[in-house]
């Protein structure tokens, strides 16, 4: 009796014991799968790119000539200069757009307004956040476009302007929702104590609250950046698509990000041309993937303090 | 309750589409597929056929896709489609891949294009000579504004002529180099469109604008220049005709490429496009049949 018992009981915890392995791993491997995928697409872009890295062309070709014309047939030209100086246009003026209007938001909305307008502001800034890329493209090729040309009578409205107001609009939502996170996270004795001093409201905000949240905003701003490297679809649609060292805000250029998107389906696997813009994807990983680390520690190192 | 119906339209739309796929697939009816994809100048021309064709054919149809000359040969190295479209002649680089990915492109002509110029309707520009073209378009750019023709184009203040061209994939892209610029390359800074179509678009919203694009895509809104074959010599209007007797200085011959010499339903389509009835469909959308046809109409 007593030996059945206990039978019995042995049975039970294995069957139980299995299946506590069974959601263990499975939670485990649920837990793994986001550092597994990152590190085989890593792989994946490194494999298909290394043939190039490692070819007939020399980096300093890569990296030193203005020229894109991979599909020559006796001399191809592999120079991504006009492709990253074109990035780096539009990111730049996107994030002149951005920063102040970014700010100025978050501002507002952690330190000036409270209640319903405080929550309606973050709830239409996670709107603007939710609209897809493709929409922004379109906003920039049928409404920006003409407006552009007919306001600055230039020939033709896609150009850095164009793209970098855009991408300006883009970043902002996700640069104003981390921006105020980060004056959130400045204590609330901070502004106490600044009040009892008998500072007024801006003075707490600019010489108090500002100055505490500093390196959460300049994580703001970085991921923002990150942002604006990595955006692709409003960048090809609103640029213009011209391979061009950008000599004012009205030149058209194009984005690195742009000319994988442009041309990838349309290579042979295993070609030049393929490698070529495989190795442009590892160039766009270490950059983004550089600026992002870098946000993500500054931020992390407020939370921490 | 509305959504109650929209559920339960649903379930029907889903048991029809199955009963229409099982009624597809029965032997009885088993059509052939052909896929076929590449030139964006001869999509239009392509899509004629493949609909004319499955008029006649009710156990053949033809998936035409786009997406540029490159696109179509890619496709063909990669070995996903039956025929590739192309503008250009394969380069020997992509036919060494193909051969070492083991297929076997061959080559056939469906027709020719003439490759027009064009510019804005309000553009005063009435003939070009391929050496300022070249001056255009080429890396060693020595005309870059209207001014340097002598020419004052209305509604382009700036002056600047704008240069549009195509994506790098574009088989109109690497003629249009190959015949205007010879060994040279393109300048920086061209605005490069996604389609035949788009260059037209832009040329035609756009005063300062200059662009290439297979003939058939001219439209009543944008000029198409007259071209001279040197400096001194008289200009050729691009058309059917002069691309046919070859006095247009910038026609081309149009490619498919099958994977080995047609077998099969592949074979009787690329017939059909060479015979008088094919031919005609590529007259009557504005490109140059291979040989001497007579339509009716």
């Amino acid at each position: 009796m007593d030996a059945v018992e206990v039978h019995r009981h042995s049975f039970q915890r294995n069957r139980d014991w299995y299946i506590d392995q069974f959601v263990q791993h499975l939670v485990f491997l649920a837990g793994i799968s986001a550092i597994v995928l990152i590190i085989g697409i890593f792989f994946f872009i490194t494999k298909e790119g290394m043939a190039f890295l490692f070819g007939d062309v020399s980096m300093s070709e890569v990296f030193g000539s203005m020229f894109w014309e991979p599909s020559d047939e006796d001399a191809p030209d592999y120079g991504i200069l006009a492709l990253i100086a074109g990035t780096a246009s539009v990111s730049g003026l996107a994030m002149i757009v951005a920063i102040p209007f970014s700010l100025g938001a978050a501002i507002f909305i952690a330190e000036f307004s409270s209640g319903t307008t405080r929550e309606w502001l973050k709830v239409l800034i996670e709107l603007l956040a939710a609209i897809p890329s493709v929409v922004w493209g379109f906003i920039g090729l049928s409404i920006l476009n003409p407006l552009i040309i007919d306001l600055f009578d230039v020939p033709v409205g896609l150009n850095v302007l164009n793209a970098g107001l855009i991408l300006g609009l883009m970043a902002a939502p996700i640069m104003t929702s981390i921006a105020e996170d980060a004056l959130k996270a400045v204590p609330d004795r901070y502004r106490e104590a600044a009040e009892a001093m008998g500072a007024t409201r801006w003075q707490i905000t600019f010489r108090v609250v500002l100055p505490a949240a500093k390196n959460g905003l300049l994580g703001a701003v970085l991921l923002g950046v990150g942002r604006g490297f990595g955006e692709t679809m409003a960048v090809l649609m609103a640029t213009g698509h011209s391979v061009n060292i950008p000599g004012s805000v009205f030149d058209s250029v194009r984005a690195l990000t742009a000319t994988i998107a442009a041309e990838l389906g349309e290579t042979a696997r295993g070609s030049e041309h393929y490698g070529a813009l495989f190795a442009i994807g590892i160039f766009l990983f270490v950059i983004t993937f550089v600026i992002n680390l870098s946000a993500d520690l500054i931020v992390r190192g407020v939370k921490e303090s | 309750m509305s959504k109650k119906l929209f559920e339960n339209n649903l379930s029907t739309v889903m048991v029809l589409l199955t009963i229409l796929t099982m009624v597809g697939s029965t032997p009885v009816f088993a059509r052939t597929e052909i896929q076929n994809k590449g030139s964006d100048t001869l999509v239009n021309v392509a899509q004629a056929w493949a609909e004319e064709y499955g008029k006649r054919h009710a156990d053949v149809a033809v998936a035409v896709s786009g997406g540029g000359s490159g696109t179509g040969i890619a496709s063909m190295i990669n070995g996903t489609v039956d025929i590739a479209n192309s503008s250009r002649k394969m380069k020997k680089k992509e036919m060494s891949l193909a051969k070492k990915k083991g297929q076997d492109p061959l080559e056939h002509i469906v027709g020719y294009d003439a490759l027009a110029v064009y510019t804005h309707s309000d553009n005063p520009t009435l003939s070009m000579s391929i050496s300022q073209l070249a001056s255009i378009y080429g890396r060693n750019d020595t005309l870059k504004s209207w001014g340097d023709l002598g020419l004052k184009i209305p509604g382009c203040q700036s002056d600047e002529i704008v240069v549009v061209s195509r994506q790098n994939n574009s088989g109109t892209y690497a003629y249009f180099k190959k015949a205007v610029l010879g060994k040279g390359k393109y300048r920086m800074g061209t605005l490069d469109m996604h389609g035949s179509k788009d260059v037209v678009d832009l040329v035609e919203n756009t005063p300062c604008a200059i662009g290439y694009s297979g003939l058939a895509y001219a439209t009543e809104h944008v000029k198409l220049v007259c071209i001279r074959n040197g400096n001194d010599d008289s200009c050729v209007n691009p058309s059917v005709k002069t691309a046919s007797d070859k006095t247009y200085p910038i026609a081309r011959p149009l490619f498919m490429y099958t994977n080995g010499q047609p077998t099969g339903q592949i074979k009787r389509y690329l017939d059909w496009i060479l015979s008088d009835e094919g031919q005609c469909i590529l007259s009557r959308k504005g490109y140059a049949p291979i040989k001497k046809i007579s339509c009716s109409e």
